[in-house]
């Protein structure tokens, strides 16, 4: 890993300090799929930098991290370069002061890759309408996490006042696992479902959005539940054959129940942030299901 | 919302992805409330099934295909209540075979090993053991495989992969017809995976498949050619066909004429008692180097389901012509003692269990022309060989000198011809080769190459060929396997061949670690041609 830190500098400087840093190594900038935005503050930027470079590991990418510092300061851009041996792709940490904080766009417009998609990412608080932030502006993809708010549940049910396709948000990453395993719990015919509960730790979001998600396919009542967790421990769904369910105690393996057939366990971890992350990259395409299920989840 | 942020073009997806994704169809989200076109996120899932492995102590087990199961349970690609029976001449327990995968795996997995993930396979697994001519052992195995489908719920799907030498199909197939094992009641499937090779003529292939056919029906076999599993292989695909670029040059109006190489470091090491009288035409050409072949040059299919891919691929199969004289459009040799790679390497005839006067081929090259509008008098040139320089696999299409070049003899002098190069394996990726001018003041131009490296672009590690071709194989979905038509016709292309060599006795010899025998380079120099050196 070389890394190199340019105080007081500008987009430009940075711009030829990495093709400089680039032929030094004798790596060349080819391969790289998106840039990668992520805003966010001093106190998570080491989790968001580890994530996003374990996530380029699939997705080779441009990571921009944005670090807004005092307002109070005199302007000023302080940036720190790594290009590593270890990750494909380049990290570029960028710390800005004064009314700089405001302008953030100027200096990350000119630093993404030409021609090749853009996606921001706010693993903290993100804005009320992400599409209209102007670093959302330059991206075709934006990612929030709701589990960063204070009180995600109501940041969840929130999202869809801002939405614009093209958002997406972690709380719905985090479900795909679970709804993988139940759509195939539903690939052979079970009958009508006429209600259900999903079970899952208090004040966690992904909860009532996995209800919503099934609300709006099944076209019936489902209720949240508190638990003890973690995170999500069960879906409970009442059919006309009888009840299917998936439960997980251990946050590791689940047991799934369906009628007429035999209790089956089927692994269905949690997973880390980076491969959360790096799911959300393998589509830069609107997730229409999302929008479906944040609106059902508001109204 | 109504400032929707424009977004620079989404370039992200290609055809290829958009067909990968097709998986949801129209057809299973009305059955299924839960599915979706639109939902990319869900991956392709089996059903519930079995999969019922002959040859579980073979080496093709350990290394890929248990590794490919975890791997693809790792990935959350196996169905619940997957289960995998092992069968094979062992005095053993389920946890015996366990213990085996187990092993497997934490040496061969591509990914990390997870326990719960273990644990759902672990519960699935089970032994019979038994010989292929004991019918006692094949009602055990119907049994077991009854008692499964209440127990896990798989629903009388099984697949049955036959790992296992040729010779022991018949005994097999007869064994699942004889148990009821090999028809689906309804609503189930039953399907038989086998390896290559199919047969090592027209005639033992039309046996063997008689052998399959006579139990299984045509859409329940798939015919594993490991090559067409590669993710390099279909992004011949996307490349040929989700670009604009490259298509209106692919034809004989530019190219010059292609180079399919398939090159081993390796010697036959212990399959001896297989590679002998076998040889590596019909060891590579026929099935990988053909489909090679194959995909570079068939015309666009009207869709990338099945039938459409194969009825493309059977066309220019058939179009394949021989070279009028055999003598100087094919080569083959065999490696002699050497040094490969800085160590001492004894030759082929020295080999454990090699006759003195063996004339089979470790080295082959044949030049074959495709008589259609597209490549008529573009030669496409395929070899293959063992103990040559290093391992390498590619497809090189090779474009005509431009029609006229402005510059002086001198400046030129060192400019190639213009390369479009696949390479399959290892370091998957494609290069472009150009002309360009060396900085200075001279109008020097001089060959560069343009490089896309999949791991960089991509995964940091793709799927194996085998978790691709299995989950198709569970999923019920062939178009990556060979149909029998093609296994026939490029039986066709090369059994002449084969018997023209035969009646010439020993093959030129090889010192291993170079490419290959004199005459293979004569072959090229005689059209005015040389191999790209790899």
């Amino acid at each position: 890993m070389t890394s190199f830190m340019l105080a007081g500098t500008n987009a430009s400087k940075i711009s030829s300090q990495l093709t400089m840093l680039r032929h030094q190594m004798g790596a060349p900038a080819v391969g790289m799929v998106l840039t990668l935005v992520a805003i966010c503050d001093e106190s998570n930027q080491y989790d968001a930098v580890r994530a996003a470079t374990d996530a380029a590991r699939e997705h080779p990418s441009r990571i921009v991290v944005v670090i807004a510092r005092s307002r109070e300061e005199p302007i000023r851009l302080d940036a720190e370069l790594r290009i590593g041996e270890s990750a494909p792709g380049e990290t570029i940490l960028l710390r800005l002061y004064g009314d700089l904080t405001r302008h953030a766009e100027s200096v990350v417009s000119p630093l993404l890759l030409p021609d090749t998609p853009v996606v921001a990412w706010w693993p903290g608080e993100c804005p009320q309408v992400p599409a209209k932030d102007p670093i959302g502006l330059l991206a075709q993809r934006r990612i929030t996490d709701a589990r960063a708010s204070a009180d995600s549940v109501k940041a969840i049910m929130s999202r869809s006042r801002g939405y614009v396709p093209g958002d997406t948000d972690l709380a719905w990453t985090r479900i795909t696992p679970w709804r993988s395993l139940l759509a195939t719990a539903f690939d052979q015919p079970v009958g009508t479902v006429e209600s259900g509960v999903v079970e899952g730790s208090p004040g966690h979001a992904s909860a009532p959005l996995l209800a919503a998600w099934l609300s709006e396919r099944l076209d019936a009542p489902i209720e949240i539940a508190e638990s003890e967790g973690p995170g999500l421990t069960s879906v409970r769904l009442a059919t006309s054959a009888g009840d299917v369910s998936v439960t997980r105690s251990d946050s590791r393996l689940a047991t799934l129940v369906r009628p007429g057939q035999p209790d089956r366990r089927v692994a269905l971890a949690r997973r880390p942030t980076s491969e959360l992350l790096a799911e959300e990259l393998r589509r830069l395409d609107p997730d229409d299901l999302y929008g479906a299920a944040i609106r059902h989840l508001a109204d | 919302m109504d400032t929707e942020p424009v977004a620079p073009a989404d370039e992200a997806r290609t055809v290829a992805a958009a067909a990968a994704a097709a998986a949801t169809t129209e057809a299973v989200a009305r059955a299924n409330p839960l599915r979706d076109p639109r939902d990319k996120r869900l991956p392709r899932v089996a059903g519930p099934c079995v999969l019922v492995l002959f040859g579980v102590t073979g080496d093709l087990a350990k290394r890929k295909l248990l590794p490919a199961i975890y791997d693809l349970g790792n990935r959350g690609l196996l169905p619940p209540g997957f289960s995998l029976v092992g069968f094979a001449r062992r005095d053993w327990q389920d946890q015996d075979f366990a213990q085996l995968t187990h092993d497997a795996i934490k040496e061969h997995a591509r990914t990390p090993f997870r326990e719960e993930v273990w644990k759902q396979l672990r519960e699935g697994i089970h032994f019979v053991p038994g010989e292929f001519a004991d019918d006692g052992a094949f009602d055990a195995l119907a049994m077991a495989l009854k008692e499964i489908d209440e127990t896990r719920g798989t629903g009388g799907n099984y697949a049955f992969y036959l790992s296992v030498p040729p010779k022991f199909f018949p005994k097999v197939v007869e064994q699942l017809r004889r148990t009821g094992l090999a028809d689906a009641p309804e609503g189930s499937w039953r399907r038989v995976v086998i390896e290559k090779p199919f047969g090592h003529d027209l005639k033992s292939a039309q046996d063997l498949n008689a052998i399959t056919s006579a139990v299984f029906p045509e859409s329940s076999v798939f015919r594993i050619d490991h090559y067409l599993g590669k993710e390099t292989v279909q992004n011949i695909l996307a490349l040929r066909f989700a670009n604009n670029l490259f298509e209106p040059i692919w034809n004989r109006g530019y190219v010059d004429h292609a180079q399919i190489t398939m090159a081993e470091d390796i010697g036959i090491g212990g399959r001896a008692g297989y590679y002998d009288g076998i040889g590596a035409a019909r060891d590579v050409i026929q099935n990988h180097l053909l489909q090679l072949l194959a995909l570079v040059a068939m015309e666009d299919p009207t869709s990338f389901d099945a039938n459409a891919l194969r009825r493309e691929k059977e066309k220019v199969l058939k179009a394949l012509r021989l070279p009028q004289d055999l003598a100087l459009g094919t080569a083959r040799g065999a490696y002699t003692a050497g040094w490969q790679g800085g160590e001492p390497v004894v030759g082929y005839l020295e080999e454990d269990g090699i006759p003195a006067d063996s004339i089979t081929e470790t080295y082959a090259a044949v030049k074959l022309e495709i008589a259609n509008r597209r490549w008529a008098g573009v030669p496409f040139y395929l070899r293959t060989g063992k103990r040559l320089g290093r391992r390498v696999t590619e497809v090189a299409v090779v474009f005509q000198r431009a029609p006229h070049l402005p510059f002086s003899k001198d400046d030129i002098e060192i400019l190639g011809q213009n390369a479009l190069v696949i390479r399959v394996q290892p370091d998957e990726g494609i290069t472009v080769r150009f002309g360009s001018k060396v900085p200075g003041t001279a109008m020097e131009v001089r060959d560069v190459s343009m490089d896309f490296a999949y791991g960089e672009s991509f995964l940091e590690s793709s799927p194996e060929a085998y978790e691709r071709l299995l989950l198709d194989v569970l999923i019920g979905d062939p178009p990556l396997f060979p149909h029998q038509r093609e296994v026939e016709l490029s039986w066709r292309i090369l059994d002449p061949i084969e018997r023209f060599w035969a009646s010439q006795g020993q093959p030129e010899g090889y010192a291993a670690g170079t490419w290959g025998p004199a005459s293979a380079d004569n072959m090229m120099a005689r059209d005015g041609r040389v191999w790209r050196r790899l």
